[in-house]
């Protein structure tokens, strides 16, 4: 489904020249729940933001569902990462003057849904979230694991298919934590493909396939399934 | 997107900043409240001056000494000439005109009146029965100057309200003896309040017949001649006609200027027309001040929403999307604060009216719907550069609100 060939990905910072991403080779099948870990500057970031089409490589091929999407305009890209892409942030970027079921809709609101059908759909994905009792909140009358649950109802409620995470699990506490990440394991379960960024060994090691990234390569990428 | 969901998401951010959205309207309800309150009153001062030429009758044509468009001619010929003065036969030989119904000629001069032990400077207005009909006055007591020739002088007046009221005070008027420098006259009637009627203050008059003013003031030159024509349709021909009649009696000379009531009030339209469009484009930079006050708020916006527009962009908002939100945002404020200034300026129209009652402040009604078309186009015009930097930000960037 995800297929990168090559890619590099440089930055400009004052005179030098920053290989984020250098030569990656990468290749992700529909289902597939991967972990990518390595210190901070390796260019696990910098690799999600490609994956989800927030930025682009500088060299290289993208192929997303087939299509090459390296080349596109950014309205084309916008179409992609509406149809196909859902995020999870570590900082949530949950709207703070919308309530919970509000900031799920955005992404409909977006899309052009009609508010009967987006309630609907907000008030179910929130509902299998196990926040039914708080749909009329706001964020900050939430807890940190509950506004994460929020923040992944919003990723998927235009049923992409793949998930990126970066950090998800960063600033919540342990509890909070694993209902994040048992929520995720479902929704792999369910089908969708997982990428989560993480320095927490606890998702890290759940993921069926793990990938470990130095100086913007890939350096390691194990897969529990096939040892 | 739906157009309807784009006004709630940038409704909700005005609502959002209270501060910043009570100023920004009022900077731009005062554009607007300055554009009605500065037409209203051009509107007004020219409706109160036409008004009172209206008042005049629309078959009225005043005779003036002097001819008021140099023609041209030989230096020579200009030299010796001496402008002859408008007089009593002439009004009495543009009566005769088939063409003209009434005459009234005028003579205006001043003096220090008196009754009993009160005495102060009046202006004196030297005219005939007809004055009154041709000007539409109405008495509040007592009878105006009786129907006499021309030439013949009688020793009565009619006071002006403000004149009675100063000298008689409660008493009645009616039958006392007034003097005017060396002039006895008796009171036989008084005005009924009427303000200006062309370039009289009528309150402040003391009206005699055209013979005794002429002997008070020991003149004979005619201030100017009002002219009742027969009916709309004469007034041009009219208008010949009495040129004609006192180039006749002139010695062939057209020293005269004859103006109908239309003319007038077209020069003073076309003047306070022209006083109303210059306060309107002097309050209109007011609202361009107020579009770059917008422009400045909104960018302060972009970058203090950075991390939304950022999140906007990740689930998918196109930069049309951005920019809609962006500029719809800044026409909703500027759309409010024109609502607020109008409410504002109406306010204002009506205190001035309760303030200055015989003027009807009005501001004209091109220059509400220009009020607002300039604010609410200077809030899209000014929004356009907030709302292109806020699309263009790299997503990156804007999530790590960099």
């Amino acid at each position: 489904m995800i297929e990168l060939q090559k890619v590099c990905r440089h930055f400009q910072v004052g005179d030098q020249m920053v290989h984020a991403l250098d030569h990656v080779d990468l290749t992700i099948q529909s289902g597939e729940f991967v972990s990518i870990m390595g210190p901070s500057g390796s260019g696990k970031s910098t690799l999600l933001n490609i994956l989800g089409l927030l930025d682009r490589p500088t060299q290289g091929s993208y192929r997303l569902n087939g299509a090459d999407v390296a080349k596109l305009d950014d309205s084309k890209l916008a179409d992609q990462r509406q149809k196909n892409i859902g995020f999870v942030f570590q900082s949530f970027h949950l709207i703070p003057r919308l309530n919970a079921v509000e900031n799920v809709e955005l992404p409909m609101v977006l899309a052009g849904v009609s508010m009967a059908s987006r309630r609907k759909r907000a008030r179910q994905v929130l509902e299998s979230m196990g926040l039914g009792e708080r749909l009329d909140h706001r964020p900050d009358q939430l807890s940190g694991g509950e506004r994460q649950r929020v923040a992944i109802g919003r990723s998927i409620v235009m049923n992409p298919k793949v998930l990126l995470a970066d950090e998800p699990t960063g600033n919540l506490d342990s509890h909070s934590s694993s209902e994040v990440i048992d929520i995720l394991h479902r929704l792999n379960h369910d089908g969708l493909s997982l990428l989560v960024v993480t320095h927490d060994p606890e998702i890290g090691g759940q993921a069926q396939r793990r990938l470990a990234m130095r100086d913007g390569r890939i350096i390691q990428d194990a897969d529990s399934r096939s040892p | 997107m739906k157009t309807t969901d784009t006004a709630r998401l940038a409704f909700q951010s005005i609502q959002r900043y209270p501060l910043r959205t009570s100023m920004l309207l009022l900077a731009v309800a005062i554009g607007v409240t300055a554009v009605v309150l500065l037409t209203s009153v051009g509107e007004g001062a020219r409706r109160y001056v036409t008004g009172e030429f209206e008042s005049l009758g629309t078959n009225l044509l005043v005779v003036f000494p002097g001819k008021s468009d140099t023609t041209g001619g030989a230096a020579g010929m200009m030299i010796g000439e001496t402008p002859r003065d408008l007089t009593v036969d002439d009004a009495m030989a543009i009566e005769r005109s088939p063409l003209v119904s009434q005459v009234a000629p005028a003579i205006a001069g001043s003096g220090t009146a008196s009754w009993r032990q009160r005495e102060r400077e009046i202006s004196v207005l030297g005219t005939t029965s007809k004055m009154r009909t041709v000007q539409h006055w109405n008495m509040r007591a007592g009878q105006f100057l009786p129907e006499l020739d021309m030439d013949v002088a009688s020793q009565v007046c009619v006071l002006g309200t403000t004149v009675r009221e100063e000298f008689f005070g409660r008493a009645d008027p009616l039958g006392q003896w007034i003097r005017i420098d060396n002039f006895r006259c008796r009171v036989i009637g008084v005005l009924a309040q009427a303000g200006m009627t062309g370039p009289f203050n009528t309150d402040e008059l003391v009206i005699v017949p055209v013979a005794s003013a002429q002997q008070m003031f020991n003149a004979t030159s005619l201030l100017r001649i009002m002219v009742e024509v027969v009916s709309n349709d004469a007034v041009e021909g009219a208008r010949r006609d009495v040129i004609e009649i006192v180039k006749a009696r002139h010695q062939g000379e057209e020293d005269i200027t004859v103006v109908s009531r239309d003319a007038i009030l077209g020069t003073f339209n076309t003047i306070f027309d022209a006083i109303t469009y210059a306060l309107a484009g002097i309050a209109a930079i007011s609202l361009v001040v107020a579009g770059v006050l917008i422009m400045n708020v909104m960018l302060v916006a972009v970058s203090q929403r950075t991390e939304e527009i950022g999140l906007l962009k990740a689930l998918g908002a196109k930069q049309r999307q951005i920019i809609g939100l962006f500029l719809t945002e800044a026409v909703f404020l500027s759309i409010l604060g024109a609502l607020v200034g109008l409410g504002f300026g109406t306010l204002g129209t009506r205190l001035l009216s309760a303030a200055f009652p015989i003027v009807d402040f009005s501001a004209p009604s091109w220059a509400l719907i220009a009020a607002v078309a300039t604010a609410v186009s200077s809030g899209l015009v000014f929004g356009i550069l907030p709302a292109r930097r806020a699309a263009r930000l790299d997503p990156v960037e804007a999530l790590a609100g960099r």
